[in-house]
């Protein structure tokens, strides 16, 4: 039984799982460097300390999450090697650079400034330790930038020519990097982390306000969240239905599955509900919009629509997956527009900060940006599917020669290992928020004594245990 | 599109710099994996939690070069990367579990209270211990040689488990914990001082035997190693790297005694090169061992050449400000009295 363990299959699944763990740390530290920034110049500028105090706060929530991220990251760069060796090994001359850069451009960089902004508080100025903040916010988007290039090259390959055994060899550098779905990708993808990143925020606040704890840090965490949800959110859909189009153009069959199309047609409606069956092909119980779809891709209402059916049953992604998460990352992206509505009207009202159903409303939706990221992530990739490199390379050829057993114990050990380390995280992320932005001892990054305390003396002055 | 493919040795040069990016990694790393490797050893809480701080700042910034060095060898030598990584997959994967961790218990063991701060303490020792090992074996392993056919690897799931890559495990163990032993010497004063000399002195033996084993296995295993080393005038020329390394271990068990504080840990550092270099020169000119050169490795030249370009803007930089951090955080590190 063990020997028929698919391996293509199996490394799917640890790519997918491994990689959608690390994604959600990215999401979040983006999005919370630049916040962090934000927030430390305001301090500077006005000389407030509620906003050092949410910087104390939110920037030990930061270590924690970025540790999390380094780690999970680390396993990635080496699963190419050890999962998808034949991918690797056609792929290397042009994807390889791109890392490499990743690396000497970003990686240093956060890491490095990051135990500055952690431990430097009084060992720097306090401009140089703004400077810290900014220069580990822009790592991460540095960061950003080479993977998606990365990526992107990967959805909408060129630059390139086929050598000798399959390899790919570069041609055009500029090409490659600026390839046509990674500007969108880019935009679509910052502005992703950032709005995760603001619902936190918002949530976290509206948390506090709804218990009357920390009530002015509060009305800035929302106030500030608020902002991003006004003006960001929309600006998501104009971006989100701008690189629709440029993946209609270069993934055609993409967006078929996305919008549960089957037959090639002019005036195609749009599927807002359904279950796209690949036996039947066709899309059952389907709710419609009339013209919709056609209006959208082609901006023309009797604009003709490819359907599935053009290509061949081996090229084709699997329907079901690309459809749902697409809904739920598009429907996502619209209650984020909403919450920026909600929030206009009730700050007009003077009522932003003391209505308790909005409280409520930005609570529920904390987690909401992890979801739409995946969900995102899993239209691109398994979208792509069964390519590994569109119309190039395809993921059952690329696996290694590692069997399937060893993988699918490795994929457990993973599993467990991430449960266990990734739940710790969280329950210490829940307890630093319990704590809140109050200014007491502190076990570590304390800034405001010259060196981290020991743990040790904290905990015979808590009561706690001690050797 | 630009290649320095005419005027310069592309595949040369990457070697070194990739090796230069393993060695860094392996010193800088590798004292941090030896503080974790003594960790639970220590006299007192206090001096775990001087030791974790006197490396808080700077783990993150030390993994990145694993990070280069094999991101490096992906985009250098892909071919390379594509057969060592599957044929070494458990060692490599075990690894990563360790690194994850012992990386997150920095973080984590700082929130922890009460008993739950052990749980950390032992996530950082074991995660430290299991990466220091599997990157022994790791090295047991390629040393070994790897089995190809044509572009991937082709042996068994576990060509790398034998007695020698043990042996190689327990010896880099025991070398990243000479390291942190005489960082801790360095960085600290007082009992956690006392207590990282003795370690220091103890383990000192176990890597002079280690290293001895390790160069008459090598030459016994493999014939071509034995022509390299001991035909002459090799003999001859490469005599200075052996007697080097006895003047070093000498030297750092004299300083332990004398109660020096930098020099054993630099020595040490001494110690590692030219171990390094006994390799290096073992196994040159393969990448895998005894089956692919750098040459049948290399990349296409276009991506070396823009990596190289890459290479000598951003790593001077990133050398600089790694020197700084270092800089910024020197000195013993917290003591009571301050807080
Ligand atoms: C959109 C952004 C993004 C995406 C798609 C990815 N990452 Fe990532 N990665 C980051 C954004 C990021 C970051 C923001 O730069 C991180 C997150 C937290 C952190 O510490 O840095 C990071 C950390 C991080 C690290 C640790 C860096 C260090 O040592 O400091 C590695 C090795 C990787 N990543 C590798 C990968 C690989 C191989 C990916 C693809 C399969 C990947 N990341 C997807
Ligand atoms: C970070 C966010 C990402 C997420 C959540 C994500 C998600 C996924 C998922 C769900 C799969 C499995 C698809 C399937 O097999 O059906 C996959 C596959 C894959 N992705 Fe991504 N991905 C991300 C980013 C990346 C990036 C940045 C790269 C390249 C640099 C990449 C390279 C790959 C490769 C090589 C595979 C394996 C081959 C395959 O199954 O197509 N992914 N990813
Ligand atoms: C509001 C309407 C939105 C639209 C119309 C939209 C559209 C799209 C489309 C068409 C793709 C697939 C592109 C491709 O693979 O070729 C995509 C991917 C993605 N979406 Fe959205 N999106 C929206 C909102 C959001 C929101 C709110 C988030 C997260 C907070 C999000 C996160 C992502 C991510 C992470 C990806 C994968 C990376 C990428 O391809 O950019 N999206 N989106």
């Amino acid at each position: 039984m063990l020997e028929s363990l698919d391996p293509v299959l199996l490394a799917r699944i640890q790519f997918a799982f491994t990689v959608s763990f690390h994604i959600m740390f990215p999401a979040f530290t983006i999005g919370l460097a630049s916040w962090l920034a934000v927030v430390e110049w305001r301090w500077l500028k006005t000389g407030n300390d509620i906003y050092q105090e949410i910087y104390r706060m939110w920037v030990k929530i930061f270590a924690v999450t970025f540790g999390m991220g380094v780690v999970s990251g680390v396993v990635l760069s080496f699963q190419f090697g050890t999962n998808w060796s034949v991918f690797s090994d056609r792929i290397g001359s042009i994807v390889g650079p791109l890392l490499g850069f990743e690396v000497l451009t970003a990686f240093f960089l956060e890491a490095s400034f990051l135990g500055v902004m952690l431990f430097g508080w009084n060992r720097v100025s306090r401009k140089m330790h703004f400077a810290s903040t900014l220069i580990v916010a822009g790592g991460t988007l540095v960061s950003a930038f080479w993977i998606l290039s990365v990526n992107s090259w990967m959805q909408t390959p060129q630059g390139f020519r086929v050598g000798d055994h399959g390899l790919l060899y570069p041609t055009q550098w500029l090409q490659i990097i600026f390839n046509p779905s990674f500007p969108y990708r880019f935009m679509h993808m910052v502005t992703a982390a950032y709005l995760t990143t603001a619902l936190i925020v918002a949530g976290i606040g509206a948390y506090y306000l709804w218990r009357k704890l920390h009530v002015s840090h509060a009305r800035v965490m929302l106030g500030m969240a608020m902002i991003m949800a006004v003006f960001v959110a929309p600006f998501q859909l104009v971006l989100g239905d701008l690189h629709g189009l440029n993946t209609l153009k270069h993934q055609p069959a993409k967006v078929s599955a996305m919008e549960g199309i089957w037959e090639t047609e002019r005036g195609a409606a749009l599927k807002l509900f359904g279950w796209p069956d690949q036996e039947e092909e066709k899309t059952k119980y389907a709710i419609e919009i009339p013209k919709l779809s056609s209006l959208i891709l082609t901006h023309d209402l009797n604009g003709e629509v490819k359907g599935l059916k053009e290509w061949s049953k081996d090229e084709r992604p699997p329907v079901v997956w690309v459809f749902w998460s697409f809904r739920i990352m598009v429907g996502i992206g619209l209650l984020m527009i909403l919450t920026g509505v909600f929030a206009v009207v009730l700050f007009f009202r003077k009522r932003l900060f003391d209505t308790r159903w909005f409280q409520f409303w930005c609570m529920t939706l904390t987690p909401a940006g992890f979801i739409a990221v995946i969900a995102g992530w899993c239209v691109t990739e398994i979208g792509r599917q069964p390519y590994v490199v569109q119309g190039v390379i395809r993921t059952a050829e690329s696996v290694s020669p590692v069997a399937g057993q060893h993988i699918a114990l490795s994929l457990l050990a993973f599993i467990v290992t991430y449960l266990f380390v990734f739940g710790a995280g969280s329950y210490y992320i829940l307890r630093l928020i319990a704590k809140g932005p109050t200014p007491e001892v502190e076990a570590y990054g304390d800034h405001g004594v010259d060196e981290p305390p020991l743990v040790t003396d904290l905990v015979s002055e808590t009561g706690g245990e001690d050797v | 599109m630009f290649s320095f493919e005419s005027f310069l040795n592309l595949p040369l040069l990457w070697f070194v710099i990739i090796a230069t990016a393993v060695i860094l990694y392996v010193l800088l790393d590798g004292f941090d994996l030896g503080v974790g490797i003594l960790f639970p050893f220590a006299p007192s809480d206090q001096c775990r939690d001087r030791m974790m701080n006197s490396i808080a700042p700077f783990w993150d910034g030390n993994e990145t070069w694993l990070v280069l060095g094999g991101g490096g060898l992906f985009a250098a030598f892909p071919l390379a990367y594509a057969v060592v990584m599957p044929a070494l997959y458990f060692p490599v994967i075990l690894m990563l579990l360790g690194l994850i961790f012992r990386g997150v218990a920095f973080e984590f063991r700082y929130k922890a209270t009460g008993k739950s701060r052990r749980l950390w303490d032992y996530s950082f020792h074991f995660g430290s211990l299991v990466a220091a090992f599997m990157q022994g074996m790791f090295l047991g392993g390629l040393v070994q040689g790897i089995k190809v056919d044509g572009r991937s690897f082709a042996g068994g799931a576990f060509d790398w488990l034998n007695a020698f890559s043990v042996m190689t495990g327990f010896a880099l163990v025991c070398g990243y914990a000479l390291l942190g032993a005489t960082w801790v010497v360095m960085k600290t004063d007082g009992t956690t001082q006392d207590w990282a000399r003795k370690c220091a002195s103890y383990v000192l033996f176990y890597v002079a035997l280690f290293m001895a084993l390790v160069s008459l296995w090598m030459p016994l295993m493999n014939a071509d190693v034995k022509t390299l080393w001991f035909s002459s005038p090799n003999i001859f020329l490469l005599l200075p790297v052996p007697l080097l390394t006895v003047a070093m271990f000498v030297t750092i068990w004299r300083d332990l005694r004398k109660q020096r504080e930098y020099r054993p840990f630099l020595l040490s550092v001494g110690l590692f090169l030219m171990g390094y270099i006994g390799l290096g020169i073992s196994l040159w000119p393969y990448v895998v061992p005894f089956e692919i050169t750098i040459w049948q490795a290399a990349a296409a030249p276009e991506s070396q050449s823009l990596m190289l370009v890459g290479t000598i803007l951003m790593l001077p930089l990133v050398l600089g400000y790694t020197v700084y951090c270092y800089y910024l955080f020197r000195g013993k590190v917290s003591h009571e009295s301050t807080y």
